[in-house]
């Protein structure tokens, strides 16, 4: 510790260039931050607010294909499964299509029962939607993007569902809102807006009495794949077979879905690496280029040449953890402009830890061969350089 | 002035070997940004061009009015019949329209590389798919017999999906379908797609109606004339529009998330490959200090010490944009990927470096830079004469 002040020194020798260097380490600690806090999202998918115990089943074939609602029956009676729900895609839109809202007809006493303690409504609001019919439940956020009030009519517009009347815009009641009881589950819940499975299934033109999907909460998260394939057995070799699986795989193959997004974030990631390496790797050997005269004049004075390597690698060190601070910092700043971005997605600072041993690595490479040069330099060659 | 510019240069370039580490981290750090901005805008490139080809702008789609995607659309039969005695089709030798009613639908097929299902779209096509899309042809097997349950794969698909040669068999809600033939289809968003018979489909999903209607105008110009007399007709409540604005809607939101996220993450690194370039320039000038200050006292101007330095850094960093380019071409373009299209279902398309993204880049590199050469060529055009002699 005694040589920080020398090191610090040294390191500052030429301001311009260690600022610059600085900088670009500072970048690319940055885009590290951004980019490794998606692909993190991206990798866990936390499936909906609840946790491991709960099941979402679908139909095998496709997604787009629906179930009979009578399904539910049978579902409730496999041993395990302490609550089930059922769910329809509304694909719905407020005014324009590009404000989506993810409005979801649901049972309401099966659904809040399975997800007892996700969400905080208070009883007014609560009771109010047992009462109203054509009554909307929806995430304060959501009241708070449109500028909604509770007690206000808004028509939604569904991209799938006609009314008997052929139209495809249904007016809704809201009568209360909800948060999300985990807060840093919320921003996947930002756009939810809950209305009565009952008052949709009689209103709608077509499809009556089928559902997109179920959701199950099992009693005991550990027995999920035994009581998953109980479910399936059910309904094989019937006209609508089934495919139960934790929410969370669920996600994770919608997500893979689109594609390979870590191997392109990894692809970027090693670019801009690649690019820093060599980098600062070049001012390093510079820097130490320029002083082979003060190094040979340390080791005349008895520097080991071990405490030589230690102190260009400790340069470097310096120099990468200071950038990687500060990136990683800034990175870490940047999360709720980037949560904007992405809608549904949670961000986790959890993702910025690797960024600590990116750094110890950087350091190493750019340090040990200006260091290794310093330590073999021969005494009396390095003070004759001229430089 | 000019000649004392070439001089210069041609003496800073002739010395460029000797500073080849400096250099090479000019042209090294603006070949990587150049490299990720057109690799990620190859991805958007490629992706938008599946979706434009697909359309013609004599040929038209029809939906439900509000339903934005073929996949949320149905149209019953009396519907496709209205939409079929509309002005401006293309007729057949028989008189009968050239329209196709189709039913759009989405099948689980696992992705190769993952292995995890992926929503394929399943197309039910009528009987005039070849006269409504000529592009459509068979490259192997036979065409799917209507009636039963027979299909053929888009070639796009053949490659990202697996289960889909010739012979295989796809399970699709308890029924057994058989893959005839493998098609192409001017490398547009239907080579991703498994096509069939409507009614055949219609049958197999439970289903009486359709989900569009693609027609063939008689030209272009028709369209006004064939929408107007939908559109004003009580028994219809339908979108109509042509092909290519249908699939451009489509292909919006994805291709704009890949520009900005290419822009984005490129203009970072650019800042970062900028202060590399600032740095090896201020070092060329430093370590040249000498020279210029001769240069200057024999009567070179300050202007040309200016430009020769700012010339130096474009030229290194053109080389660089170059580089990268290059590197993007050679590892991506071409390059199969599939994502989730608009549609809700998979679209397989591949990375395209197009003769504009290189132009890109390259415009990219060189205000790289010019901006990471301007301050270092503007102190080497201040230096004090005097005492930049007399410096070691």
């Amino acid at each position: 510790m005694k040589y920080f002040p020398f090191i610090w020194a040294t390191l500052w020798r030429k301001k311009t260039r260690t600022i610059f260097t600085l900088l670009s380490i500072v970048i690319a600690f940055l885009l590290f931050g951004l980019l490794e806090s998606v692909n993190y999202a991206f990798a866990h998918p936390s499936g909906g607010v609840s946790g491991a115990d709960l099941l979402i089943t679908v139909n095998k074939y496709s997604i787009t294909f629906s179930l009979p609602i009578s399904d539910a029956q049978e579902i409730r009676a496999v041993p395990g499964v302490a609550e089930v729900t059922w769910i329809s895609w509304f694909g719905g839109y407020y005014q324009e299509n590009k404000n989506f809202v993810f409005a979801i007809p649901i049972d309401t006493d099966t659904y809040f029962n399975l997800h007892k303690g996700d969400f905080t409504v208070s009883d007014a609001h609560m009771r109010a939607f047992r009462q109203t019919r054509s009554g909307a439940l929806v995430s304060s956020a959501l009241l708070e993007k449109y500028g909604w009030k509770v007690g206000q009519k808004v028509p939604l517009h569904s991209t799938i569902w006609t009314q008997k009347d052929g139209s495809l815009d249904w007016t809704f009641d809201i009568v209360g809102t909800f948060d999300v009881a985990d807060k840093s589950k919320a921003n996947q819940q930002a756009s939810t807006f809950l209305f009565h499975y009952e008052m949709f299934d009689e209103g709608r033109g077509f499809g009556k009495g089928k559902v997109d999907w179920f959701e199950e909460r099992v009693d005991d998260p550990s027995k999920s794949a035994a009581i998953s394939t109980a479910i399936d057995a059910l309904f094989a070799n019937s006209a609508n077979e089934t495919k139960t699986q934790p929410s969370k795989d669920f996600a994770l193959a919608f997500i893979k879905q689109l594609g390979d997004i870590g191997f392109v974030l990894r692809a970027i990631l090693g670019a801009v690496f690649f690019t820093l390496l060599f980098l600062t790797g070049n001012t390093m050997m510079q820097s130490v280029r320029e002083r082979i005269p003060e190094l040979a004049v340390l080791k005349t004075l008895g520097f080991s040449n071990g405490k030589i390597l230690a102190l260009v690698v400790a340069e470097a060190a310096v120099l990468c953890a200071l950038g990687a601070a500060i990136g990683l910092a800034l990175a870490y700043c940047a999360l709720p402009l980037l949560k904007i971005g992405l809608q549904g997605v949670e961000l986790s600072p959890k993702a910025l830890l690797p960024g600590i041993g990116v750094a110890v690595l950087l350091a190493l490479i750019v340090g040990l061969p200006p260091a290794l040069r310093a330590m073999r330099l021969n005494i009396i060659d390095a003070l004759a350089t001229q430089r | 002035m000019w000649k004392q510019l070439a001089a210069i240069t041609w003496m800073n370039v002739q010395t460029l070997p000797q500073r080849l580490g400096a250099s090479s981290v000019i042209v090294i750090g603006i070949a990587g940004v150049v490299a990720v901005l057109v690799s990620v805008l190859a991805m958007g490139a490629g992706f938008h061009h599946t979706l434009a080809d697909s359309g013609r702008p004599d040929r038209v789609i029809v939906l439900r009015g509000g339903s934005d995607a073929e996949l949320n659309s149905n149209l019953t039969r009396e519907e496709i019949d209205i939409i079929g005695s509309a002005p401006g089709l293309a007729k057949d030798a028989l008189g009968k329209a050239i329209l196709s009613s189709e039913l759009v639908t989405v099948a689980n097929v696992p992705k190769i590389d993952t292995g995890t299902d992926a929503n394929v779209t399943l197309r039910g096509v009528g009987a005039k798919l070849l006269e409504v899309r000529p592009e459509i042809k068979l490259v192997s097997g036979r065409m799917f017999h209507p009636a039963v349950r027979e299909l053929i794969a888009g070639a796009g698909a053949v490659k990202q999906f697996s289960g889909l040669e010739v012979g295989s068999i796809l399970r699709l809600r308890n029924a057994d379908w058989r893959v005839t033939g493998i098609f192409t289809s001017n490398g547009d968003v239907h080579e991703s797609e498994l096509l069939a018979d409507a009614d055949t489909v219609g049958s197999a999903i439970e289903r009486t109606g359709y989900s569009s209607a693609i027609g063939l105008l008689t030209s272009a110009a028709a369209f006004d004339a064939f929408k107007d007399s939908l559109t004003t007709d009580p028994r219809l409540k339908v979108d109509v529009q042509r092909e290519p604005d249908y699939y451009a809607a489509q292909s919006k939101d994805l291709t704009k998330t890949i520009n900005v996220v290419g822009n984005t993450v490129a203009i970072i690194m650019a800042i970062g490959a900028m202060f590399g370039a600032l740095n090896s320039m201020y070092s060329a000038v430093a370590a040249r200090g000498r020279e210029i200050a001769t240069l200057r006292a024999i009567g070179f101007g300050g202007v040309p010490v200016l430009l020769s330095v700012m010339f130096e850094a474009l030229l290194l960093s053109l080389l660089g944009g170059i580089l990268g380019a290059g590197l993007a071409w050679l590892f991506f373009n071409g390059h199969t990927v599939s994502t989730l299209g608009g549609g809700f279902a998979q679209v397989v398309f591949q990375l395209t470096v197009t003769r504009a993204l290189i132009v890109t880049g390259i415009v990219w590199a060189c205000l790289i830079g010019l901006l990471g050469g301007f301050f270092p060529a503007l102190r080497a055009a201040r230096l004090p004469v005097a005492e930049a002699l007399r410096a070691a």
